[in-house]
């Protein structure tokens, strides 16, 4: 398969590890932020081609993990209000709220569907038109213009039954929010589709002003192998900067299109990010002048007091303190048929990856 | 999430485009990605095409990381 199988190649996977290992002379620990990266790692086994020197952490870059509980208790709120259809991605299905999940409302009888583009959505509203279509909306820069795009096309079409609930948030803040709390970060492996939107720009402070490595990833063995070594490369010879590897997808730029719809739909506000809190400016809301589409301005639910899963470490995972294996629950009480916390639900969550993967 | 494909264009109607991954054909929207032709391949996420593939870039950079670890062992060295 075209830009797949050529990154694929195992001789050229393990010249890389021989490479780094012949290279690598300083302790480092490289974060990666994007769920997708951590499946690869795993899934191809890469920590066992990396020297011991070189040590990877996974980061909070699963929005379904790293959505709040408040998020998700809302939603189950609004499964229960009569004439609503609850739209979502497939991830946020079985992720237990405070009191139940979206997978239980629908088993009693809550109208929630999984679609694959949110554009569907527009589609349900316009086939409903006396019902409500609430899209559950998650996800960082990547997935962010297809929600601005269906909101647009929505206001296009005048389809006025058709609202978001944006629990969308932006990659940046957080990644400065981990150093800043003294996360012993020496370099990241930046997420590559958040970059093809946003271009490259947003890592220049944590090069020049965190001094740490920053190199944009593609998402198959050779790009984390290759990235993974050029961030060797900029540690051992005290140079940080922000550099792309995934050049073929990313550029400096970014996607423009997306980029002004994203400006033109959503303003940053405070979020809340599970197992880091509050972090400023770091979520998408809707603009005031588009709030006709915003879920929260229009229905009013009683979403019972949040309350974090007992026992679960999912927070401090999403931090990059804890492996799932310090977990007492990880493959125990916590398993992806019957998850405990959100980092085990989501297929790119740490533990689901760990689990899947481990020997 | 944030996963895209790699997804070859085969035919543009609009602001939709027939792609195929692996012969298997799926649409994409073209509400994010403009300029789309037959025959490009485009990073589909979420029914949405968010990017080209740069098949020069793809190249380059594959040459490059060869290069490094065949053939100039020396200067790789920071």
């Amino acid at each position: 398969m075209k830009y797949i199988d050529e990154y694929r190649k195992k001789d050229l996977i393990l010249s890389v590890s021989e490479k780094l290992k012949s290279i690598s002379t300083k302790a480092i620990v490289l974060m990666e932020v994007c769920g997708g990266h951590t499946m690869a790692i795993h899934r191809f086994g890469l920590l066992s081609l990396l020297p011991p020197t070189i040590r990877l952490i996974s980061g909070p870059g699963c929005p379904v993990c790293v959505s709040s509980q408040l998020f998700i208790d809302t939603a189950m709120a609004y499964s229960k209000v009569p004439g609503v259809i609850v739209t979502t991605y497939g991830d946020l299905i079985r992720v237990p709220g405070s009191t139940t999940s979206l997978e239980k409302e629908r088993a009693s009888g809550g109208d929630i569907r999984i679609i694959y583009s949110v554009l569907e959505s527009l589609g349900i509203a316009k086939k409903n038109p006396d019902k409500s279509v609430i899209f559950l909306g998650i996800g960082f820069e990547t997935t962010a213009p297809a929600t601005a795009a269906a909101i647009l096309q929505a206001k296009r079409e005048n389809i006025t039954n058709f609202f978001v609930l944006s629990a969308h948030k932006v990659m940046p803040p957080v990644m400065e929010a981990l150093v800043k709390e003294g996360v012993i970060i020496d370099g990241f492996i930046a997420p590559g589709h958040v970059s093809a939107i946003t271009g490259t720009a947003i890592y220049n402070d944590l090069a020049s002003v965190f001094g740490l490595g920053v190199v944009v990833s593609g998402f198959e063995p050779v790009d984390m192998m290759q990235s993974v070594l050029m961030l060797a490369v900029q540690i051992e010879s005290g140079k940080s900067k922000v550099e792309v590897q995934y050049q073929r997808v990313v550029n400096s730029e970014g996607n423009k299109i997306a980029q002004q719809m994203l400006n033109e739909v959503f303003e940053l506000r405070d979020d809340r990010w599970r197992g880091l809190g509050l972090i400023a400016k770091s979520g998408l809301k809707i603009r005031d002048n588009l709030s006709s589409f915003d879920a929260e301005k229009h229905f009013t639910v009683e979403v019972p007091e949040s309350s974090e899963p007992k026992g679960c470490i999912c927070g401090q995972i999403l931090r990059g303190l804890k492996t799932p294996v310090d977990c007492g629950l990880f493959g125990k009480k916590c398993t992806p048929s019957e998850p405990v916390g959100a980092c085990m639900v989501s297929g790119e969550g740490t533990c689901a990856t760990y689990f899947k993967y481990r020997s | 999430m944030c996963l895209a494909i790699p997804a070859k264009v085969i035919s543009v109607n609009g602001v939709t485009a027939l792609v195929t991954i692996e012969d298997v054909e799926y649409t994409a929207s073209l509400l994010l990605l403009d300029d789309v032709n037959p025959g490009d391949f485009i990073m589909l996420h979420a029914g949405f095409a968010i990017q080209k593939v740069d098949a020069d870039e793809a190249a380059e950079t594959l040459q490059l990381l060869q290069d490094e670890v065949n053939n100039r062992p020396d200067e790789f060295k920071p």
